[in-house]
């Protein structure tokens, strides 16, 4: 009889709830895909959730460890991991969907793009900082590179998040309210960590009460 | 031996059995369809592309006084006012006055006509308009020699639209929204004022009840739900020109050598055709003044349209 730890608890039962409800946004996308659902331009659809899926998930990951010293629940730390990788494949869905649907393959196009606009940039840099991250997501290379090591390579994520964060802004028109959210988010999630490090504790019990 | 014989008709080809016996209706409802296309000629302007599908038309639209997602306007403009509608004509134009619309636009014979619209956000759709050339409206409305511009105002009714009373909702354009065409564009015989689309009434969501519809050019030109003509000597800045002049030009002439600060404009989506995306669905190269460059480069002889994009 095995002994109902909490961790084995969380393995068994709360992950494979976790990991089935971060695939409820694809979920959705392929059921009104099928079902003929999508908008009139189901293109714009699919890349439109596939890159705020991606944002989402990268600033969800962020928050674990926020999350994780307020509620001193520790375990939180568990789901990281698979919360990282499904923003990296979310994002590896956003730029299939760049350069299969919208360019369909066409290099010089895409390189055209890729040096007149930031935006394309910015999410370019975005992505690519985190493959990396996904390749050293296993067990395997932090034993192999090190913890210290291991920890300074997936500060990556930061720049990643503020990255695309910036590609969001650049791609709006006009109004900015909305990637302004993503922004401010990611600037207190950053900041909760900057403060942590200076071990302004009373600040940060200011700074959980505002959020 | 056993032969299997396939069975001559395939279950699709077979007429499900309510049509059948509703046959007679269904030929009734086919035949008035086909009415009206008998009745009205084509005019020479026709494009014999597809048409969008209605559904498309009608449920995908740029109206950011009713909200910036495409399908807001459809759902937000269900109960905006159109009737009673007054125009007023203004500036340099021999009887300056407010109109009741019946009043402005009764007896103009109205036209079918199907255009390609090139949104400038890269999609396009194939529209049959209905409505009549705005250089018939003008020529009643009798401009001085002076006039060279025509502004255009659309209404401005925060309390029937969402996207005038927020940023947020709006996308953060400057309202009541405007546009302006010179008075060659405005004169032009491609240059149209709808009131209807596939020969019904204008759908509140694509303008109801009177919008210009200019084909050479993006879109947004289009300007949606008239409530003012002023005829200018000086040119008059539009909305997106007052918003973000980098991107929005006087003339936003379709052009797929100048493109958009986002992106190129050399290729478009075709609303209704993007079905097989892993095969590049609905992806076509865009065409100068949107296909329309034999009735309309004239117009623009000589000068530089990356300039005056």
């Amino acid at each position: 009889m095995p002994e109902w730890t909490f961790a084995r608890i969380t393995d068994r039962g709360v992950k494979p709830a976790l990991f089935a409800l971060c695939l409820v946004p694809i979920t959705l996308l392929v059921w009104a895909a099928v079902t003929g659902r999508l908008s009139a331009n189901p293109l714009e659809d699919i890349r439109d959730t596939t890159g705020i899926w991606t944002l989402r998930f990268l600033l969800i990951t962020l928050s674990i460890t926020p999350l994780r010293r307020i509620t001193h629940w520790h375990s939180l730390t568990r789901f990281r991991r698979m919360l990282g990788l499904f923003a990296f494949f979310y994002a590896v869905l956003h730029l299939v969907t760049y350069v299969w649907f919208d360019q369909f393959f066409d290099v010089s196009e895409m390189i055209d793009d890729l040096s007149k606009r930031r935006f394309i940039m910015a999410g370019y840099a975005s992505f690519v900082l985190i493959v990396p991250l996904a390749i050293t997501s296993t067990k395997g290379w932090i034993v192999r590179m090190g913890g210290k090591n291991w920890q300074l390579l997936h500060r990556l994520i930061y720049i990643s998040a503020a990255a695309g964060v910036l590609h969001y802004f650049w791609r709006v028109k006009l109004d900015i309210s909305r990637p302004a959210i993503y922004a401010i988010i990611l600037g207190a999630l950053l900041i909760f960590r900057v403060l942590r490090k200076r071990r302004y504790g009373a600040n940060i019990a200011a700074l959980c009460s505002l959020f | 031996m056993l032969i299997r014989h396939t069975a001559e008709i395939r279950s699709s080809e077979i007429t499900p059995e309510r049509i059948y016996q509703n046959r007679r209706e269904f030929i009734k409802a086919s035949a008035a369809l086909l009415l009206p296309a008998i009745q009205s000629q084509r005019s020479p302007f026709d494009t014999t592309e597809t048409v969008t599908p209605y559904q498309n038309a009608t449920t995908y639209n740029n109206y950011y006084e009713f909200g910036t997602a495409r399908d807001d306007a459809s759902k937000n403009a269900v109960n905006f006012r159109v009737k009673p509608w007054t125009v007023s004509v203004e500036g340099l134009v021999k009887k300056p006055a407010t109109y009741d619309l019946d009043t402005l636009i009764g007896g103009l014979s109205l036209e079918d006509r199907v255009y390609r619209m090139r949104c400038v956000e890269r999609w396009s759709m194939v529209i049959p308009w209905r409505g009549f050339p705005l250089a018939a409206l003008i020529k009643r409305l009798e401009p001085s020699p002076s006039a060279r511009y025509v502004e255009f105002k659309a209404i401005l009714a925060k309390d029937q639209m969402p996207g005038q009373r927020s940023r947020f909702l709006g996308g953060g354009l400057d309202w009541p929204y405007k546009e302006g065409l010179r008075m060659d564009e405005a004169m032009h015989p491609l240059t149209m004022i709808a009131t209807g689309i596939y020969g019904k009434p204008l759908p509140n969501q694509n303008g109801a009840p009177l919008r210009l519809v200019v084909p050479w050019k993006y879109g947004f030109k289009g300007i949606k739900a008239i409530v003012s003509l002023r005829f200018l000597d000086k040119q008059p800045v539009s909305s997106w020109m007052e918003s973000w002049p980098e991107a929005y030009g006087f003339y936003a002439n379709v052009n797929p050598n100048v493109e958009h600060p986002r992106w190129s404009q050399s290729r478009e989506q075709r609303i209704g055709e993007t079905r097989n995306l892993f095969l590049g669905g609905g992806v076509r190269s865009t065409l100068m003044f949107n296909g329309y460059a034999d009735q309309v480069s004239e117009l623009y002889a000589g000068m530089d349209l990356r300039k005056n994009y």
